[in-house]
């Protein structure tokens, strides 16, 4: 029995160490710890709420605008706010394409080197490449010149002995299964899609001034304005224009270059539908509002929960069932770690009690992590792309459906094939041809407003604080691009006494909770075979199957407005 | 290191780059350094010189904002910067290698390129308790930082919290998080400020660097004065309306659509310096004040407790061509001008008032909102 420590998880968001024991060629037991703390909701405390927004979104650089949104919706519910549809529109847009991103990001820059193996591009043969290109898709750039282009100058960077990036790979790995030419198109796609979000995110810069971090969200609806007849505004009829160049560009590359991708490596790598599993319980909050936020039957994407891997019923969610346990995590509660609370009644006092550094191995038995563990009537649960896809199929949205049904199809795989690694990088891909379309007929539909001169971003009933209660509390969630969000914050005297986050990774990469149930990226690793312990990419390929974001998942709030402590407890 | 017959034009063709395209990211390099043009050739002659050097970005309380930030590069585009211009050894979130494969790569580069790597911090440090808020290899960030950093040629420090903590370190601070310069006193540092820090001075840097083999002239923050020189306010698009005292009065009103000056909105453009209106954000595309919203100094020292509340007015401005240096801003001498301001804040609110015809009944000077539509 062997201990296998990943510690930096590298090509993910944040600090992540995964410590797994291996038996028999196979993972027997793995234990997941987010190693970075800030305490950002406590730095929150006594703030303007209106501003909580930019202070929440640097909880994440690469989640961007998620926090930003998921705040303002969670004042907004504490003061009653309703936004103007333009807002609602805009906010729409913004987050549908941060998924579009956000998965692409993912695929080519952080998950691609799991499956391919750069080195084997030099053995490829250009002709043959353009050939394999052409036939799956009809994307323009797939000339034997421009693999050529390509393959020297990969050759160039291995001649020169400096590989940057790339010079610490598992190249050569047993476990790597394409061909030389499929290794070289998915580095000229790589390459392609470091341009690709180079140029898309600009809808973030008209919408959101920049990126990372965008500075346009306000309590209320937008800062956007929005004028048919000066230059100067920040939407007008030109701006849709090049929005809707952005989105239609965007289609066409999910469509013709990342889908035709995910085929062509799923098909080399079919053992992975049968791994990776995980819990089989998936939780979504829906979103993406098509008539207000309080009424999510008609939201875009569907709210609810499947259980047991069941497809044939969607549960209802409500958000007044989630907990957070920690009782393997760096924390106290007053009343003993055994018991969850919900983050209205949560309470975060940390408290180390880990292995001084520098140190070899975690105490998994005790706590061995800044993560909390969120439970849904005290269930684990996966959330992401593949519950949001699982609960749009079961709940017979009919885009989705298609889609997954279209893939399926093609990868002569049935819908169970999906509860995997490759799944979840299915499912993924799904989302991004589905909602790119949606920022299409978003944008249109913006457009159509500024044309028929309703301009409404905002609505300043409640910016004033002196119209404000004197306490009040609210919920915000948000369906961010790794899963379901959501900020709790409580006000008084104008300002912020409380502010809790209960985030995507926190829910994936949790550790265990009191009753001794492990965390999505815990189960999911259960019976992975590793072919190599030294150079584990098994590891790798499930946990970046679900896109870590460690900086979101690490939070503290004091609830009880103590001053803390942190005693050294060894 | 490269072979010695290799030069970086050399190996910038062999990649598909050709010289045009290199003198025009030779030229937009020169104009962001405010270097006269006749730099161009200089800086092109030194990169076509320069052998790759190594470069390492470390990650520590961060939110890899500022990664994601050089990814949008355009001008080097981040491949350029990542493959060509440099060999980027180190960077937890995109590099291929992970576990103990990743931290051999960063010991090799502290062993063999000591002296002549650059390192890119980004995220505070924690100090408080041991520094258990923050490990990677089960080493702590600081034992990390001061292990890498005191080695290399140079640190950047790329953004606020990499600066100065940041967000981390505002009150109450709870992880005692504190800046690389902070954290290492015997590294040869230079903050780039900033939330998220900007690509095209990041990239500006790296490449005055290369030129001229050392970092470029700095402020007393140890900013590049190139890119933190001159006050917001001075080089705002909407600064006209400000001089004429055309204001937002509220969110979404005519002001607003019109992009007129968001100074009552609580923009802290005239307390803020950086060059973030003129070469604005991805690709050039936008700002926030262009966005409609205010400036939130985020470039400047401690922004997260000094300039917040973010919504609320400052109390005092710079009046019209009040001759405020950025430095005089930087050292808090803005008080100087306090008196201009009032007279020029109450001068335009007048002029606005004259101008947007507000009900007679109105009793104040300044808080005069027109009624949206």
């Amino acid at each position: 029995m062997a201990r296998i420590v990943v510690d930096p998880v590298t090509r993910i968001e944040g600090h992540l160490r995964i410590e797994a024991e291996v038996n028999g060629g196979a993972v027997s037991d793995a234990w997941s710890s987010g190693t970075m703390f800030r305490g950002i909701e406590m730095i929150l405390r006594g703030r303007d709420p209106r501003e909580a927004w930019i202070w929440t979104q640097r909880i994440c650089g690469v989640c961007t605008t998620v926090h930003a949104l998921t705040s303002v919706r969670a004042v907004e519910d504490a003061l009653g706010i309703e936004v103007p549809e333009n807002a609602s529109l805009i906010r729409n847009i913004i987050g549908a394409s941060q998924y579009v991103q956000d998965h692409v990001i993912h695929f080519y820059h952080l998950h691609a080197l799991d499956w391919v193996d750069v080195t084997l591009a030099l053995k490829a043969d250009p002709g043959k490449t353009s050939q394999l290109a052409e036939s799956i898709s009809p994307w323009p750039k797939s000339s034997r010149d421009y693999f050529k282009a390509i393959q020297d100058r990969v050759k160039a960077l291995v001649e020169s002995k400096q590989l940057s990036l790339f010079s610490s790979g598992y190249w050569g790995h047993p476990a790597y299964h394409l061909p030389p030419e499929a290794n070289l198109l998915a580095v000229a796609h790589y390459v392609e899609a470091l341009e690709f979000q180079r140029d898309y995110i600009r809808i973030h810069a008209v919408l959101g001034g920049k990126n990372p971090h965008l500075q346009t969200y306000l309590v209320g609806g937008m800062s956007t304005a929005m004028n048919p007849d000066e230059p100067q505004a920040t939407i007008n009829p030109e701006r849709i224009t090049f929005l809707a160049e952005l989105a239609s560009k965007a289609q066409a590359f999910v469509d013709q270059v990342y889908i035709p991708d995910v085929l062509a490596v799923a098909g080399f790598y079919r053992d992975w539908f049968g791994r990776g599993e995980g819990l089989g319980n998936f939780l979504s909050y829906g979103d993406f509002p098509q008539g207000g936020i309080k009424d999510p039957s008609r939201f875009y994407l569907q709210r609810g929960a499947i259980f047991n891997h069941d497809l044939s019923k969607v549960h209802p969610v409500d958000p007044a069932n989630v907990t957070e346990y920690v009782t393997h995590s760096w924390y106290d509660y007053s009343d003993g770690d055994q018991n969850g609370k919900h983050p209205y009644q949560g309470e975060t006092s940390p408290k180390y009690t880990g292995p001084k550094p520098p140190f070899e191995h975690l105490e998994v038995d005790q706590k061995y992590s800044w993560l909390k563990a969120p439970r849904y009537q005290d269930h684990a649960m996966e959330v992401g792309p593949l519950s949001r896809m699982l609960v749009a199929y079961a709940s017979g949205h009919a885009e989705v459906k298609a889609a997954v049904d279209g893939i399926l199809a093609k990868l002569n795989a049935p819908a169970t094939a999906l509860f995997s690694t490759l799944g979840r990088i299915a499912a993924r891909a799904i989302e991004a041809h589905v909602m790119a379309g949606q920022v299409s007929k978003w944008v249109a539909e913006l457009g159509g407003k500024l044309g028929h001169g309703d301009l409404r971003v905002h609505n300043g009933d409640k910016w004033d604080p002196d119209t404000w209660p004197k306490e009040a509390k609210g919920f915000g969630f948000h369906e961010a691009p790794r899963g379901s969000l959501g900020h709790w914050v409580q006000i008084e005297d104008k300002k912020i006494k409380n502010y809790q986050c209960v985030v995507p990774t926190t829910w994936n990469a949790g550790p265990r909770d009191g009753k001794g149930q492990r965390g999505a990226y815990e189960a999911s690793l259960l019976k992975t075979p590793i072919a190599d312990p030294e150079r584990p990419v098994e590891i790798l390929r499930t946990i970046h199957s679900f896109d870590p974001c460690l900086a979101c998942a690490v939070h503290v709030v004091d609830a009880q407005g103590r001053r803390y402590v942190v005693p050294w407890v060894r | 290191m490269l072979p010695s017959n290799r030069s970086l034009s050399g190996a910038l063709q062999q990649k598909g780059i050709n010289r045009r395209r290199f003198l025009k990211f030779c030229s937009l390099m020169t104009a962001t350094l405010a270097l006269p043009p006749r730099y161009v050739a200089q800086v092109a002659a030194a990169l076509e010189k320069a052998r790759k050097p190594v470069l390492v970005w470390l990650q520590f309380q961060d939110c890899a904002g500022n990664s994601e930030s050089i990814l949008r590069s355009g001008h080097p585009t981040v491949l350029e910067v990542v493959l060509d211009l440099f060999s980027w050894e180190y960077h937890e979130l995109v590099m291929a290698g992970a576990g103990h494969q990743a931290e051999a790569a960063l010991e090799r580069v502290v062993r063999e390129e000591k002296g002549k790597f650059i390192a890119v911090v980004e995220g505070a440090v924690p100090l408080a308790d041991d520094g258990v808020y923050c490990t990677v290899g089960g080493r702590t960030a600081l034992h990390i930082a001061r292990h890498v950093c005191p080695n290399a040629a140079a640190t950047i420090a790329a953004g606020a919290c990499a600066w100065d903590g940041g967000l981390v370190a505002a009150s109450p601070n709870p992880t005692g998080a504190v800046g690389i310069s902070e954290a290492v006193p015997e590294a040869t540092v230079i903050n780039l400020g900033g939330c998220p820090q900007n690509p095209v001075n990041t990239a500006a840097v790296l490449v005055h660097y290369l030129t001229f083999g050392q970092l470029p002239a700095l402020d007393q923050f140890n900013r590049p004065l190139f890119a933190y020189g001159r006050i917001i306010h001075d080089q705002c698009e909407r600064r006209a309306h400000y001089d004429a005292g055309r204001y937002v009065q509220e969110w979404d009103d005519e002001g607003h659509r019109r992009g007129w000056c968001l100074y009552k909105m609580g923009c802290k453009g005239p307390q803020a310096t950086f060059n973030c209106p003129s070469v604005r954000w991805n690709d050039g595309t936008s700002w926030p004040v262009k966005a409609g919203h205010g400036c939130l100094a985020c470039a400047s020292h401690r922004f997260w407790d000094t300039r917040s509340p973010f919504y609320d007015r400052l109390p005092t401005v710079p009046g019209f061509g009040a001759d405020v240096t950025a430095g005089e801003i930087g050292l808090g001498i803005t008080a100087a001008v306090a008196g201009a301001t009032v007279v020029h804040g109450i001068a335009s609110a007048v002029r606005d008032r004259m101008r947007t015809m507000p009900p007679a009944s109105s009793p104040s000077v300044s808080n005069e909102p027109p009624r949206k539509a």
